[in-house]
């Protein structure tokens, strides 16, 4: 293992630089580990699909009750209810119903919007892309830029501010950082006048369509609910990187880069920021749990019609059928980029290929 | 192997008491620690004796004393809420579901997480691999949708808030567990309580889990502050008690009773000042602890 480890380290000082070394057994590793990973990867969507089932179908005592609540129901319109939802059945058939169901993308019928909870999933997740793709591009912009400038300067004044705020903003609650800026950024507080819409995704009446005018439209509205959930997440990737910078700062490379006579930005830009990426990248795609949560409660406060604002609205029947595709759909994204992590983790570092 | 396990045995672990008094010193020379001692002291305080100086009567929403979200005053030095009431009243009062719901919640946490913990670290094999699966699914699981879902379907309330946070936040816990009990059972102590005849049962709670215990207290200070952010935020999304007085429920009222509109900051501000204070001193001592307890592990 410590023979094995010295060859090892050389090359990933380089790892973003060499191609990877070819071959049939390197080819073989790859099949095999993507099975590995993919078959993981199935039994956590299988296990979903059961926690779903229990939460939703084993959980509530009386799931007629949940959806008559409030309105007079005679006991043939129970046992109608009863027989529709198959609650008469068996629960091992129950599961199996459920299973086909949503491997048919069948994720059932919502009671609020009456309509399939696929067809409301589908119209509301390029919203929800939207928001959490570009805050993921800001954060991670606004995170490693910070994150490489204060760990390569540790407690300089650039490290101390931006630590202290990445902190500040990340265990705020978020809810009530995009109600903050709301007050003073869209209501008009003060001096400050009405600078962005209070919510939704255009202005009302807007043609859609791809013209500038209304690209702009939504950029506008996108502002304030693409900032709340930036700062509260950039502090990850700053720490990360920051303390990954630090890790680096310390191997004797940078000796010899300085000793080129490397000017101290190429040593930090191309020496030491590669290197000390990785932990970084692959946190990306592990965030996007994280990026879930908090994009049900900002879109809860700016109203963006997206998944996590389907969610709230769906909380508030409770309207059960959507909350569970909403969960899934949540879920199985999650494990998806989990997976992605695994793969960009192993295509970046070429010290897990060999395991 | 013998040389090992005889190093192991001359250095003996300190008596409890003295490990203490040596954990006491450490937590007072630490500023950051002091200061969040100080802030939960004060808060637990401030809880306990609110019925002393706030009459349960001036949180009615129907006999509110004053006008509706009106700016701070020398009656109302933190204004009134959307139905007249005290903010400053409501924020004392609303400290005690918060924290009520936060310890109790992480105390459910705890016995689940370092349960499950305890037994895939002193079970290898079979039971090990399929506690931990179902611990990493866990783990990676979206805490809020989940929560929100097991919310939802038991009804509003706290205590359904509570299972839901407990739910969702023990796998963090388990890991944590396991691995110190796979580090302690590896020391030689453990031998020798098996060699003197010692059942798992034993084992594990009179030897593992004192030893372990350590790291369960850091976790759960941690974790009563991730707690309360879910409880605040499970509350604002309205699957709390609709009619208790909690710092959740102040922000939701707000959000959605138009202090937005009306530009109210009093009303917006101090819950969630009142949330980032909580969550900071319960944050501060949980790494406070953690960093007193690292080196000794280290060494």
């Amino acid at each position: 293992m410590a023979g094995a480890s010295a060859p090892l380290s050389a090359q990933s000082l380089s790892a973003l630089e060499v191609p990877p070394p070819g071959g049939a057994s390197s080819a073989r590793d790859f099949t095999d580990f993507l099975a590995r990973k993919l078959a993981a990867a199935l039994a956590s969507l299988a296990m979903l699909l059961v926690v779903g089932f229990v939460i939703f179908s084993v959980m509530p005592s009386n799931p007629v009750e949940a959806i008559t609540r409030g309105h007079f129901t005679s006991p043939r319109q129970e046992q109608f209810l009863i027989r529709q939802l198959g609650l008469n059945q068996p629960l091992w058939d129950r599961f199996g119903h459920f299973v086909v169901n949503y491997l048919h993308g069948n994720l059932g019928y919502s009671w609020q919007f009456e309509e399939p909870v696929s067809t409301l999933i589908a119209q509301r997740l390029w919203p929800t892309l939207l928001l959490m793709g570009s805050s993921t591009i800001l954060s991670v912009l606004i995170g490693m830029w910070l994150g490489v400038r204060s760990g390569w300067r540790p407690g300089s004044l650039l490290d101390r501010t931006s630590t202290g705020a990445a902190i500040t903003f990340w265990s705020m609650p978020t809810f009530w950082l995009g109600i903050l800026l709301l007050v003073v950024l869209s209501a008009g507080f003060g001096p400050i006048p009405s600078l962005f819409p209070a919510g939704g995704m255009s202005t009302p009446g807007s043609a859609g369509g791809l013209t500038p005018a209304h690209v702009l439209d939504v950029l506008h509205y996108l502002a304030l609910p693409c900032l709340t959930l930036t700062l509260v997440t950039f502090g990850q990737y700053q720490m990360i990187m920051r303390s990954s910078m630090v890790d680096e700062a310390g191997n004797p490379y940078l000796l010899t880069a300085r000793a080129k006579g490397l000017r101290d930005a190429e040593v930090r830009q191309k020496h030491v920021v590669p290197n000390a990426l990785l932990p970084s990248v692959t946190l990306i795609f592990i965030q996007v749990g994280t990026m879930v949560s908090g994009a049900i409660t900002v879109e809860t406060v700016y109203s963006w019609p997206g998944l996590g604002y389907l969610t709230f609205q769906a909380l508030q029947i409770p309207d059960l059928p959507l909350l569970e595709g909403c969960l899934i759909v949540f879920g199985a994204s999650v494990i998806v980029f989990n997976l992605l992590a695994d793969l960009a983790y192993r295509a970046l570092d070429p010290r897990v290929r060999r395991t | 192997m013998t040389a090992i396990d005889q190093a192991g045995l001359v250095v003996a672990r300190p008596p409890r008491l003295q490990a203490l008094r040596h954990f006491a010193r450490e937590f007072a020379r630490r500023p950051a620690a002091m200061a969040g001692l100080a802030i939960l002291v004060a808060i637990t305080v401030l809880a306990l004796t609110a019925p002393l100086f706030i009459h349960a009567s001036s949180l009615d929403v129907i006999n509110a004393p004053g006008q509706p979200i009106s700016p701070p005053s020398a009656r109302f030095p933190l204004g009134t809420d959307y139905a007249g009431r005290s903010i400053l009243a409501l924020l004392i009062w609303g400290t005690r579901p918060s924290l009520a719901i936060g310890v109790i919640a992480t105390g459910l946490t705890m016995v689940l997480g370092s349960a499950l913990g305890l037994l895939a670290g002193h079970y290898p094999g079979a039971t090990s691999r399929v506690l931990m699966a179902f611990t990493d699914f866990f783990l990676a699981m979206p805490t809020l949708p989940l929560a929100i879902a097991l919310a939802a379907v038991l009804g509003q309330g706290d205590t359904s808030i509570t299972i839901a946070i407990a739910v969702t936040s023990w796998p963090g816990t388990a890991r944590v567990v396991r691995a110190q009990t796979l580090a302690v059972e590896a020391r030689p102590f453990i031998e020798r309580a098996r060699a003197l005849g010692a059942r798992d049962s034993q084992l594990v709670l009179r030897q593992v889990l004192p030893n372990v215990a350590p790291f369960i207290l850091v976790q759960g200070t941690l974790t009563v502050a991730s707690a309360i952010l879910t409880e605040t935020t499970l509350t604002f999304l309205g699957l709390g008690n609709p009619t208790d007085v909690s710092w959740g429920a102040i922000i939701n009222q707000a959000f959605f009773q138009g202090a937005v509109s009306a530009g109210a900051w009093w009303y917006i501000l101090p819950p969630g000042f009142a949330i980032l204070i909580v969550v900071l001193g319960f944050t501060l001592i949980g790494r406070a602890i953690e960093n007193i307890l690292n080196p000794r592990i280290a060494r």
